[in-house]
């Protein structure tokens, strides 16, 4: 799928432009692919899934990553 | 001394100081601080990242994967539910399937929900994970969690970020009696003497954030609980003497000058 559309990525809406592709989304926001995960509609989408993942109207995306912490 | 390594869900460590990476005032001063500490497990907190800011230094950048083994926690969680999603999204971001388990059941006290910690130790176990939960000083509670199959227990010793020190030693003694998986006293801790006395009662490690990070000088902090730590686990190799009621003369008394 491709074209323009909404997604809610980390709580906030995200615009999609073009390329609808999960691994275009990790790459536009300049994440290290090795150290994030990401859950689409609450199931985990394994890093080997993210070049055929195509994010849907509506999507709610979660990407997590490690930050400080006891 | 013979090898006093540290065995944790099939690992060998020298070291049996776990540090947190909350807290500090950044990167830089968190690396240094856990170099000093001589910490080879540290643990971190699962969160989304900054859309906003991308590109921005992670913490990872500073803390390498390669050389520290790095304990995802699920701080933050007070549901079964939301800590092992925690879980499920820390392994995939691939640093392993050790985690920290916390289950919280009271904001103020942030102590944990006994009975959600075991029921998501179970589930988390049965997915393969290597889990060491947070807990209560509850002996039966630290039986349960051994019996679910995880791989330590991780009771605390006064409230998280507290600083009370060792609170309940007779309650640590008898989980440490009971024991069939490694003992790490997870919070409470505020000064060296804290981590000594941990170890001297037997503790097999301990789990450190705020008393280093939130120090005057964190860095020096850090060296003080790693001494600590070595001096209290020497010590309770050594075997203390008895306390006695009354004095017991060190030197001669024979030989006196008349």
């Amino acid at each position: 799928m491709s074209g323009d559309f909404q997604i809610t990525l980390n709580g906030e809406p995200y615009a999609v432009n073009g390329d609808a592709r999960l691994i275009t989304l990790i790459d536009s926001l300049k994440l290290k692919r090795g150290r994030v995960a990401v859950e689409i509609n609450r199931a985990i989408m394994s890093k080997a899934t993210w070049d055929r993942t195509t994010l849907a109207p509506g999507d709610i995306v979660e990407i997590v990553n490690f930050v400080g912490g006891g | 001394m013979k090898d006093d390594s540290f065995e944790l869900a099939g690992r060998r460590y020298k070291s049996r100081l776990i540090v947190g990476t909350g807290k500090y005032r950044d990167f830089a001063e968190t690396r240094a601080a856990i170099e000093e500490s001589g910490a080879e497990i540290v643990t971190v907190a699962v969160r989304r990242v900054n859309i906003t800011d991308p590109g921005k230094e992670n913490l990872l950048d500073y803390i390498d994967p390669k050389k520290y083994q790095i304990l995802p926690n699920t701080a933050g969680c007070y549901t079964v539910e939301d800590a092992v999603r925690t879980c499920r999204l820390a392994r995939e971001a691939g640093v392993g399937d050790l985690v920290k388990l916390e289950v919280i059941g009271d904001q103020q006290t942030l102590f944990p929900d006994v009975p959600a910690t075991l029921e998501a130790a179970r589930i988390l176990v049965k997915e393969g994970f290597k889990v060491l939960p947070y807990i209560t000083d509850d002996p039966v509670a630290c039986l349960r969690l051994a019996e679910i199959g995880c791989a330590a227990v991780m009771p605390l010793a006064a409230p998280i970020g507290s600083g009370m020190g060792i609170r309940n030693p007779f309650n640590l003694r008898i989980i440490l009696e009971q024991a069939k998986v490694p003992v790490i006293v997870d919070a409470g801790v505020g000064t060296a003497s804290d981590a000594a006395e941990a170890m001297e009662l037997g503790c097999d490690g301990l789990l450190i954030n705020s008393a280093i990070a939130s120090a005057r000088d964190p860095i020096a902090m850090a060296r003080a609980m790693r001494l600590a730590v070595e001096a209290g686990r020497t010590a309770y190799l050594a075997g203390r003497i008895e306390m006695k009621l009354y004095a017991t003369a060190s030197s001669p008394l024979s030989g006196l000058i008349r």
